[in-house]
């Protein structure tokens, strides 16, 4: 099966401000777009980031063919516990993720 | 009436391409705008007061600016200056300024426009600050044991600045877009417009083809803005533009400013030629003035120590080696220790297994050596130097089992802990409601 960094062009992700992270991805074309929107549901990218699903925020921008998901860090930004400080590497879990 | 603002870049100190930025002077700007810093790099320089990136950077894109702001006659405006946009930040960037000044034989009028909070007037206006989602726990006399606290200026701030006829503005800490927005706003050119243009520019060319570039320009008038990357062979599509939205915004349509909100849901994106997009449709929705709070206080201080793993059976097994190190660390150090247990944290990563992500972490490689990073936490510098000096013995040896031979691992230096001084964490993510813009902010002018 092929994982999200397969079938998109890009995903990233990044702070947004020192208390959230916003993970991009970047499907490339509406076909890739639709079919990716239809299998990755936002409760797998809750428990993949093992945030509660209702703080989830998700954002299917057909315009750009990207899916967008912002949730709160599980720390913020530069606690002790905090080992990303600008959270640019959360985006590897979903490239590495695989769809049915 | 347009207005120009030319962008030399997203941030002072990452660099621009110079050719590129007098080409822009050429063009004939009425300001220029550039972004001395955000949180993105942490509490560290809001904590201390100091400036992420070398002296010697700033001042060597300093001087280029200074110069391309006397050449093209305009105001030259800096916002979050020294990084973190705390008083000692804009003074810091005043020095370089004075200095420069003299070098370059110029005369000028600089404003310094200061956002750093005092605890007491905080106190005072405690019942007008609310949190955001999610923000720290805060009471009133939290306030005083913070570091800095700084309000990030909006629009309003900068053209009090900029009525005041200065060459050059120092600001301490706005948002992002408020030094960009401000002079299109103040001509009257359409609100939407001027903090959508002022937020796809406010990274510089990182909305065009040739992010590393660094120069763009963007002309506000009455009904929309345009953008124009100027490096050559730089462009912009409607896709890289739109895209731009995106970038570190928690919501891609919504952006809260001092004042009001913008809302680019309806925006419209269209290529004007192979460079330049059109931007239409954003609007700005006017509401309280409220201005957003950071702060930063000491969390403590750290000594790391740092092992690293060969031996094949201790790689393939050193989660559980890290999890019985951890464990018998606990009854050791209660032991030796004065401190209560709650008083310090010891934080084992292991770098090469999960050192990014911890818990989260889905892969399980084979890695052929793992590195075990230890951080201590402790209430003074001391306490987490003679906490480390106790794990020393054991991270060094630590068996798996009691029935085997010490083992030695590698530390890489002598002596193997390092002091990493102050912990710093981000205190605050609050707004201030304000009766008027410039009530928490203080300008000062001076002709050098």
């Amino acid at each position: 099966m092929p994982t999200l960094a397969q079938e998109t062009v890009k995903i990233r992700s990044k702070n947004a401000g020192p208390f959230w992270v916003t993970v991009d991805l970047f499907c490339g074309t509406s076909e890739a777009f639709d079919s990716i929107r239809g299998r990755l549901s936002s409760e797998a990218v809750a428990d993949l980031y093992r945030v509660d699903a209702a703080r989830l925020k998700r954002f299917d921008i057909a315009r750009l063919n990207v899916i967008k998901f912002s949730f709160p860090r599980p720390v913020p930004q530069g606690a002790p516990l905090d080992r990303d400080q600008h959270g640019a590497q959360y985006a590897t879990l979903l490239e590495e993720m695989s769809l049915a | 009436m347009t207005t120009r603002i030319l962008i030399p870049s997203g941030v002072l100190g990452l660099g621009f391409e110079e050719e590129a930025l007098w080409c822009g002077v050429a063009a004939k700007p009425d300001l220029i705008a550039i972004d001395g810093g955000s949180t993105d790099s942490g509490p560290a320089s809001l904590g201390t007061g100091t400036s992420k990136y070398a002296r010697a950077a700033i001042k060597a894109e300093w001087r280029v600016l200074m110069k391309a702001r006397a050449e093209a006659g305009v105001p030259l405006v800096i916002g979050t200056c020294g990084t973190a946009g705390a008083d000692a930040h804009v003074d810091w960037m005043f020095e370089i300024t004075r200095e420069l000044a003299a070098e370059l034989g110029q005369s000028l009028k600089i404003a310094r426009l200061y956002s750093q909070q005092s605890p007491e007037t905080l106190a005072a206006r405690f019942d007008q600050i609310t949190p955001l989602d999610p923000a720290p726990e805060v009471s009133v006399e939290d306030l005083g044991s913070m570091n800095r606290i700084v309000a990030l200026a909006g629009a309003e701030q900068i053209q009090e600045a900029l009525n005041t006829g200065a060459d050059i503005i120092l600001a301490g800490r706005t948002t992002d877009t408020a030094i960009i927005a401000a002079l299109p706003l103040a001509r009257g050119e359409h609100p939407g417009a001027c903090w959508h243009g002022a937020k796809i520019g406010e990274c510089g060319a990182l909305c065009s083809s040739d992010p590393t570039s660094g120069v763009i320009q963007i002309d506000f008038d009455q009904t929309g803005f345009t953008v124009t990357p100027l490096a050559t062979g730089a462009k912009c599509t409607p896709h890289s533009v739109c895209a731009h939205m995106l970038y570190e915004n928690s919501d891609p349509f919504i952006l809260y400013e001092p004042g009001g909100y913008l809302d680019v849901t309806e925006a419209d994106y269209t290529a004007l030629d192979d460079t330049s997009v059109r931007v239409t449709g954003a609007e700005w929705h006017p509401g309280d003035y409220t201005v957003k709070l950071e702060a930063a206080r000491t969390a403590g201080f750290q000594t790391t120590l740092l092992a690293v793993l060969r031996n094949r059976r201790y790689v393939e097994n050193a989660q559980e080696w890290a999890d019985k190190l951890l464990a018998f660390l606990d009854t050791k150090l209660a032991a030796s220790l004065d401190l209560p247990r709650e008083a310090y944290t010891i934080d084992i990563r292991l770098i090469g297994v999960n050192g990014a992500l911890g818990a989260l972490e889905a892969r399980k490689g084979d890695p052929t050596e793992v590195g075990a990073f230890v951080i201590v936490t402790a209430p003074t510098q001391a306490d987490a130097t003679e906490i480390a000096k106790l794990i020393n013995p054991f991270l060094l040896h630590y068996p798996l089992t009691r029935d085997e031979e010490l083992p030695t691992f590698a530390f890489p230096y002598s002596p193997a802990h390092s002091e990493r001084g102050a912990l710093y964490a981000f205190a605050m993510n609050h707004i201030l409601k304000l009766e008027a813009p410039m009530d928490a902010f203080r300008l000062e002018t001076e002709t050098l």
